[in-house]
C-alpha cells in the first residue's frame, strides 16, 4: 500500500510540478480544496488510464496585498508558510519564488537528515525537525520517503573519538538518541568499508539509528501542496527586486510581477540572504559559497545507513535508484554561479576510496552544485530585523535540509507571535554579543 | 577551475595552486573601537553577487599573498593586483569599469 501511495504522490508531483513552472492559471477562488492521495485513489485514476490527477498546487496571478508574504519557495519558506496557516491560522499568505519551487538548495542537497549536534539550541531545534520529518508523510499526505536508515559518523583520528564521544554525551542530556559504537559494529553495519585505511583507520563512530534521508522534491511539495490547499499563493517566476519600506516598518515588495502589499515579511532566500538585506537596508553576517555534490552510476544494494567520514570531508549513501550519493565540503571563494571548481570532487572521492574501495570502480554520473549561506559559527539565523515587520531565516550553509520542519516552525512563531524558544538562540545579534552557537565540529564538513 | 595570474612571479596559477583570502582591503578594529565597528570587521563581509575584491594567496608556487578583482555571478576575473595597496589601483578599476560600468564596491568605483 505505501508503495502505491509512493506511486501516486511522487509521480503526480513530477508530473504537476513540471507543469507548474512555465503554466500561468488564475486563481478560480473556490479551487483550494485538494484531493486526498492514498491507494483508493491511485486504483480510482487508474480505470481513468490517470487522466484524472489535478495539479497538486495552483498557480495563481498575485494579489494586491497579503497579510504575510514570505520570498523563497525553498524548504525552510514553504515550512514556515504552512505552519504560519496550520499552527497559527494566518492563511492569507503568499510565498514569492524567482524560479520553480524547491529549485534552489532545497532540490540539491544530498538528504541527509540528523540531530546530533553539540550545542543545545542546535539540538533543540533539528531534533524538532528530525521528529517532524518521522510522521511527515502522513501530516502532509505526501510521501516524502523519510527513511530513518541510521545516519554514522566516522572517527578516525584520536581528536574525533574524544569530540564524538562528547557528543554522544551531549545527546544524552538533551534527550537525543545516538550512541558510540565500536569499529566491529561500523563494520557489520556497513560491509563494504574498510576499517585499516593506512593514513586514516576507522576507530570508531557516532550513531545515530533514527537518522536517514528524505526525498528533497517531496519535501517541497508536500508543502506546497498543502499551502496551496489552506489558499496560500505559491507564486512562482517571480523575482523580489526591492523591499518597501515607510518609517522603519516594512510596507510591501516590489517584483517582476508588480508590487506587492504586505503586513509582514518573511526573507528565507538562503545564498542570496544578502541581496535581500541589502534591499531591506541592513547587513547580515553570511557569505555565498558553492557547495557541490555528486552521484555515482546505480548499482545494487550496498550500503543502507549513511556514512559521514569528517575528517576527510567525504560522506555518502546510497539512493533509492542504487546511485552512491557522495558530498563533501564547500569550495573556498565567494560564488553565486551553482556550479564548483572540479577538483573539490576529485578531492572528496579520493579521500572517500581508501575507505571504500569499491567505488574506485564506479562512473561518475552526475555532478552539480547550489550556493550555501555561511555564517561565522556555522549556525543559523532565524530572527527579526533592523526593519520593523521583517523577519529573517537563513545561514542555513551546508546543513538545512534536515532542519526544514523545525525551522519552519520556529520561524513561524516568531512571524506569528513575536518570540519562539526555539529559535531564541538564533537571533541576528548573537555576533554582536558574542554568543555563539559553535557547530563547527558537529557540522565538520558539508551535509 | 579559476585560473589567476600571480602579480609576482607571474604564473598563470590554476586554483589548485591557490589558497582563497576572502574580502580585500579589510580596516582593522581592535581596542578602542566601537561595537558597530568590530561586529563589521569580524562578522559582516562583502557578499556581493558581481564585482568582488578579494586576496589569493600563491600557495604553492611563490607563496605571496595577493588581491583579485573577479565578479562572483558569472567566475570572470578582471585582474590580480599585489598585496601592498590599500585599494585597487586604477588599471585594475578601469578594467572593471570597462566591462561592468557603474561598478561599485564597498567605497571604491
Ligand atoms: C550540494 C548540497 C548538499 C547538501 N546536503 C545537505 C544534507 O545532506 N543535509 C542537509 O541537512 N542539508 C544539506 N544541504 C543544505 C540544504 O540544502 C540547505 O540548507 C537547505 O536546502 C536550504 O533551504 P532554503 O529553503 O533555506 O533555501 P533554498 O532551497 O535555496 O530556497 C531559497 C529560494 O529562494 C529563492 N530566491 C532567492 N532570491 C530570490 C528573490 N530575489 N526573489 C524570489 N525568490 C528568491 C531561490 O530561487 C530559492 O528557490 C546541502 C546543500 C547543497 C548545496
Ligand atoms: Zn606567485
Amino acid at each position: 500500500m505505501s508503495q502505491s501511495r509512493n506511486i501516486a504522490a511522487v509521480r503526480d508531483g513530477a508530473m504537476l510540478g513540471g507543469h507548474g513552472i512555465s503554466a500561468t492559471k488564475s486563481r478560480t477562488g473556490s479551487d483550494s480544496h485538494m484531493k486526498h492521495y492514498s491507494a483508493f485513489a491511485v486504483a480510482r485514476e487508474a480505470l481513468r488510464y490517470h487522466t484524472g490527477w489535478e495539479r497538486a498546487w495552483r498557480s495563481p496571478e498575485p494579489k494586491k496585498r497579503y497579510d504575510v508574504v514570505i520570498v523563497g519557495a525553498g524548504g525552510h519558506g514553504l515550512a514556515t508558510a504552512y505552519y504560519l496557516g496550520k499552527n497559527y491560522g494566518i492563511q492569507n499568505v503568499a510565498v514569492i519564488e524567482k524560479g520553480w519551487l524547491g529549485g534552489g538548495n532545497t532540490g540539491r542537497n544530498t538528504t541527509i537528515i540528523r540531530s546530533n549536534y553539540l550545542q543545545d539550541p542546535s539540538a533543540a531545534i533539528y531534533e524538532k525537525a528530525r521528529s517532524l520529518y518521522e510522521t511527515m508523510s502522513q501530516d502532509l499526505n505526501y510521501n516524502v520517503m523519510f527513511s530513518p536508515r541510521g545516519v554514522m559518523m566516522l572517527a578516525q583520528t584520536q581528536h574525533e573519538i574524544r569530540g564524538y564521544k562528547r557528543t554522544a554525551h551531549a545527546n544524552a542530556l538533551q534527550g537525543v538518541k545516538t550512541e558510540w559504537i565500536s569499529p566491529e559494529r561500523v563494520k557489520e553495519l556497513v560491509p563494504i568499508i574498510n576499517l585499516h585505511g593506512p593514513r586514516y583507520p576507522v576507530l570508531g563512530a557516532l550513531w545515530q539509528e533514527r537518522g536517514g534521508t528524505a526525498r528533497h522534491d517531496a519535501v517541497a511539495w508536500g508543502y506546497a501542496r498543502a499551502c496551496s490547499a489552506m489558499g496560500m499563493d505559491i507564486i512562482q517566476q517571480c523575482e523580489v527586486t526591492g523591499v518597501r519600506r515607510e518609517g522603519g516598518q516594512v510596507v510591501g515588495v516590489d517584483t517582476t510581477k508588480g508590487s506587492i502589499d504586505c503586513g509582514k515579511l518573511g526573507v528565507v532566500v538562503a545564498g542570496h540572504s544578502g541581496q535581500l538585506a541589502e534591499m531591506a537596508g541592513f547587513r547580515l553576517p553570511v557569505e555565498a559559497l558553492a557547495l557541490q555534490a555528486l552521484v555515482s552510476e546505480p548499482i545494487k544494494p550496498c550500503m543502507d545507513v549513511v556514512v559521514m567520514a569528517n575528517t576527510v570531508h567525504g560522506y555518502m549513501s546510497q539512493s533509492d535508484k542504487g546511485e552512491m550519493v557522495i558530498g563533501g565540503g564547500t569550495d573556498g571563494f565567494n560564488n553565486f554561479t551553482q556550479r564548483g571548481s572540479f577538483h573539490h570532487i576529485e578531492e572528496t572521492v579520493r579521500a572517500l576510496v581508501e575507505t571504500f574501495p569499491m567505488i574506485s570502480r564506479l562512473k561518475m554520473l552526475r555532478q552539480w552544485g547550489g550556493i550555501v549561506d555561511m555564517t561565522g559559527d556555522r549556525s543559523p539565523i532565524i530572527s527579526k530585523t533592523p526593519l520593523g515587520g521583517c523577519f529573517i531565516n537563513c545561514g542555513w550553509g551546508t546543513g538545512g535540509f534536515k532542519a526544514i520542519p523545525g525551522s519552519g516552525w520556529a520561524m513561524a512563531q516568531l512571524m506569528a507571535t513575536g518570540h519562539s524558544p526555539l529559535a531564541e538562540a538564533f537571533s541576528l545579534d548573537r555576533f554582536k554579543e558574542g554568543r555563539f552557537i559553535d557547530e563547527s565540529v558537529a557540522a565538520g564538513v558539508a551535509h | 577551475m579559476l585560473i589567476l595570474t600571480c602579480p609576482y612571479c607571474g604564473v598563470e596559477a590554476d586554483e589548485t595552486e591557490l589558497a582563497a583570502g576572502g574580502e580585500a582591503h579589510l580596516k582593522r578594529f581592535g581596542p578602542g573601537s566601537s561595537d558597530e565597528e568590530l561586529h563589521g570587521y569580524l562578522f559582516t563581509r562583502e557578499n556581493p553577487k558581481g564585482v568582488h575584491l578579494e586576496r589569493w594567496r600563491h600557495a604553492s608556487g611563490c607563496g605571496k599573498w595577493f588581491h583579485a578583482a573577479r565578479c562572483t555571478a558569472t567566475l570572470e576575473v578582471f585582474g590580480t593586483y599585489k598585496a601592498q595597496v590599500s585599494g585597487p589601483p586604477q588599471e585594475i578599476r578601469d578594467a572593471i569599469s570597462a566591462k561592468r560600468p557603474g561598478w561599485s564596491w564597498r567605497e571604491f568605483s
